[in-house]
């Protein structure tokens, strides 16, 4: 530990001088920002680009139950079937299954490009399974990418595997470097046949961490390291995790909000542990950005979600329909449905640039957020009452940039009835001065206007950024010329709640 | 002598399925039972019996009354 805390105190911010070359990349990072080999890694990957999770699908397949330690914010005993977070699957795989859905999803979904192994349990708690699953999928599979979470504890002995089977996307949960916190946050480990509890817990899980993800960066393996924001717990601390990460040549940097509703049951829920309002999420990772990209679209999926992010197309996809499926994987449609994707994307990052020429030279401190009702693609094409999450930018003169995503579902349909549903949207973009919709009816946009925030509807299947900064670009001119008065808006609440699965139960 | 398993606790993760020494636990109808006439309680392997130091939920492999650890001759 004495190494790591000194390496710690070493870390001078953001500069590369550990020669990774990698302290450019990240979640928003665009071709001209990376060197090629890793944007050519990450272009198409919707957990590591921000911009490919508008276009590239996921699928992780739940073949590796098993788990070595235990965290506070995990329950393995809840299961529910509207409950979507991570850890919680509806129904584990062999291998030979978990290959069959691969090529079955990858026909059905031609976006589908990654394929990860993120438990329910840890994925190299089940070495047996998780690698049998990679070597089939590689096999019949070639071109979708391989991609693995693991908690790091038996990460060391696996790296070379890893490395065999081309896996190169890796995602390190790391919570804290120092075991004090550890503790905390760990009850147990399973270490060396015997379940160690506390402060020794701790310190052996972050010391395997740290070597495993050292190791991985030096056979060139991305890495990703995934932290839970627990206020009072390791809030502060993680700015110190983000440095060590760095350090140790981690690409991205994704914390995410505790989950801990009393009814999930976990230890956090059950001690009455909260979790981190959207600004206080948000000025963490806004902290650490300086030293290094972080990822700020993460849905927090299931470990058998499937589609894109924020959608969850699981339930098309269960065994008994894959098993009766006729799978015809067919390589050249999908690299054909791909190149058209690429287009489109091309047309919007061109859109984007040429607005915001027109913003060039415009001066203002003011930055504001704006919510997004999106089904994906980085167009503005749901109608405010379908949305089941919203889309953060922050607005400034320097363009609009990606923060995070709010979700406004239902939680398991108990609790929150029709007539919450608008104050549930409301306090989960309370900090938003805008939301663009495709379309809105009347009523709910009179209350969103007494609220404070501006329903926007004349963009409607356009680009996102380019319209989010022509809108901007207005709200500016009307602050100017006195027409409007610029106030800051409040906090918001990060849902507690579970993403539903289907499309038809959130309606 | 010998653990078992309860069925209501278990959350069939299979993590003990790979630590025990004896190969007595198995998968039956969606959860994990433990063979008692394999089951050493790791006596000889381990100094915990390895289901129960591995498994997540507490309370879930416990000692089986049924076959005690010693039996008068």
């Amino acid at each position: 530990m004495d190494a790591v805390m000194q390496q710690v105190a070493e870390h001078k911010g953001c500069g590369t001088s550990g020669g990774s070359g990698k302290a450019s990349c990240g979640s928003g990072a665009g071709e001209n920002d990376l060197p090629p080999e890793i944007w050519d890694k990450v272009k198409n990957h919707p957990c590591y680009s921000e911009e490919a999770h508008h276009h590239y699908a996921r699928m992780h397949v739940a073949v590796a139950p098993a788990c070595n330690i235990q965290c506070n914010y995990c329950n393995r005993k809840y299961d529910c079937a509207n409950e979507s977070r991570p850890g919680v699957v509806s129904e584990k795989l062999s291998p030979e299954q978990a290959a069959k859905k691969v090529l079955a999803v990858a026909s059905t979904i031609p976006q589908m490009t990654v394929l990860g192994i993120a438990g329910p349990g840890d994925p190299l708690a089940n070495p047996a399974k998780t690698f049998k699953t990679f070597e089939l999928i590689s096999k019949t599979a070639p071109d979708i990418k391989l991609c693995l979470s693991t908690n790091g504890l038996a990460l060391p002995d696996h790296v070379d595997t890893i490395a065999k089977y081309n896996v190169d996307h890796v995602t390190i949960t790391i919570n804290m470097v120092d075991p004090e916190v550890g503790a905390k946050i760990y009850p147990w480990i399973f270490w060396k046949h015997k379940r160690v509890e506390g402060i020794e817990a701790a310190r052996i899980l972050t010391e395997r961490q740290m070597q495993g993800l050292e190791m991985l960066t030096e056979r060139g393996i991305l890495c990703k390291v995934n932290s839970v924001m627990i206020p009072g717990v390791n809030d502060k601390h993680l700015v110190e995790v983000n440095k060590a990460v760095k350090s140790r040549g981690a690409f991205l940097h994704n914390i995410m909000p505790l989950i801990s509703a009393p009814e999930h049951g976990t230890v956090f829920g059950l001690t009455g542990q909260r979790g981190p309002s959207a600004q206080e999420l948000k000025a963490l990772q806004d902290s650490c950005e300086g030293e290094m990209n972080m990822m700020r679209h993460c849905r927090q999926c299931r470990a058998d979600a499937v589609g894109l992010l924020g959608e969850d197309r699981s339930e098309e996809f269960t065994t008994d329909k894959i098993m009766a499926m006729e799978v015809n994987y067919d390589l050249e449609s999908r690299k054909a449905y791909q190149a058209a994707v690429e287009l489109e994307r091309v047309a919007k990052v061109e859109a984007k640039k040429e607005e915001l020429e027109t913003l060039a030279g415009v001066a203002s401190d003011i930055k504001i957020l704006t919510a997004v009702a999106t089904k994906g693609s980085g167009l503005i094409n749901e109608h405010f009452g379908h949305a089941k999450e919203f889309q953060i930018y922050e607005l400034s003169t320097s363009g609009a940039k990606f923060v995070g995503h709010r979700r406004v579902d239902l939680y398991c349909q108990g609790g929150f009835g029709d007539e919450d549903s608008l104050e549930t949207v409301i306090r989960a973009i309370n900090d938003c001065h805008a939301v663009f919709v495709a379309k809105i009816g009347g009523c709910p946009k009179g209350d969103l206007a007494k609220a404070g925030i501006e329903a926007v509807d004349e963009y409607a299947h356009e680009f996102i950024e380019k319209s989010a900064i022509a809108w901007f670009k207005a709200y500016l001119e009307k602050v100017k010329s006195g027409e409007i008065v610029h106030e800051e808006r409040g906090d918001a609440v990060i849902r507690q709640g579970a993403l539903i699965a289907t499309a038809a139960a959130a309606e | 002598m010998a653990y078992r398993i309860v069925s209501s606790q278990c959350t069939s993760c299979s993590a003990c399925e790979a630590e025990c020494p004896n190969e007595a636990i198995s998968e039956k109808g969606g959860t994990f039972i433990i063979d008692p006439a394999k089951c050493t309680e790791c006596i000889g392997h381990f100094d915990t019996p390895q289901c129960v130091a591995v498994c997540p939920v507490d309370e879930t492999c416990v000692v089986d009354k049924n076959y005690p650890r010693y039996q008068a001759p």
